[in-house]
């Protein structure tokens, strides 16, 4: 699924932007707060769905091969995780649904879940 | 590009310290990630590293993260001085933590951390000592 569906979908507002951004294509999502369920859940290009707005938040996605990552609720990242997010390029997404409402949306629109392991 | 000698590490890890926190995971991820190792061991290697780093700066005063890469495996260990570990099977259990609320605040907390290190690594060891510290072994086999 490319960023431009996703954005779509979300009725999103893009606050971190890349240039490789059109050339993402995500495979799966999953939706935690708590970094470790991230990383649990996590596979190659993949979508976070979260709630989190932390530097953290950018970090795991660093680690765990998270291409774009998901605000809901309406939630702005402050300026340093938004300046961290565009050092790492990382694209961030804010939707104002919430995090079932987002999530249930793409996985109609045919986004899978990460599958436990 | 092909691993001759052993290639080793480390990073100084400071209790307390989350402005930085996962930078040392990260700086590793990128070392291999240059080294040639395909994309699954760095991903699996990220995710060991960064849950190690965390409980030592979550838990421990200080500690030290060490990595060995050799034609035929990658060694991480991260050694801590801190509060031990009373009991590490319970430690061990999915979704167990002690963690405070600020900690989960931040998103750390899970009690997933332990169990993502067994789960991503081949060999996996963890050793502790009330009082003095925790140490963490683990190895990835590189085919
Ligand atoms: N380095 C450490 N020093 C002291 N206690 C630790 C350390 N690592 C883990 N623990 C203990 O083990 C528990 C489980 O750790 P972990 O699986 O990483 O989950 P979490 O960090 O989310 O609580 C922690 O809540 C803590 O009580
Ligand atoms: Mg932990």
């Amino acid at each position: 699924m490319t960023i431009n569906t996703i954005q779509e979908i979300l009725e999103a507002t893009i606050v971190s932007n890349t240039e490789d951004i059109d050339t993402i294509n995500i495979k799966g999502a999953c939706s935690a707060d708590l970094m470790s369920d991230v990383l649990y859940y996590s596979s190659q290009d993949f979508l976070l769905i979260t709630s989190l707005i932390k530097p953290q938040v950018i970090r795991t996605a660093v680690i765990a091969g998270i291409k774009i990552i998901v605000f809901t609720q309406d939630k702005k990242p402050d300026k340093d995780t938004i300046e961290l997010a565009q050092q790492k390029k990382i694209p961030l997404l804010v939707t104002s649904f919430c995090t079932y409402t987002a999530s249930g949306k793409l996985y109609q629109a045919g986004l899978a879940g990460i599958q436990k392991k | 590009m092909p691993i001759h000698q052993t290639i080793e590490g480390s990073f100084q890890l400071i209790g307390g310290n989350f402005s930085n926190a996962g930078d040392a995971s990260i700086e590793l991820k990128q070392k291999l990630t240059e080294l040639g190792f395909n994309a699954d061991i760095v991903r699996k290697a990220a995710i060991v590293t960064f849950e190690a780093e965390m409980n030592v700066i979550i838990y421990a005063a200080a500690g030290w993260l060490r990595y060995y890469i050799t034609p035929e495996q990658l060694k991480i260990i991260v050694e801590d001085m801190g509060p031990g570990i009373e009991d590490i099977d319970l430690a061990m259990q999915d979704g167990y933590s002690t963690a405070p609320e600020w900690v989960r605040e931040m998103g750390w907390g899970a009690g997933m951390g332990l169990p993502n290190m067994k789960k991503n690594s081949d060999v996996f060891k963890i050793d502790s000592v009330v009082g003095e510290g925790t140490t963490v072994e683990m190895i990835m086999y590189i085919q």
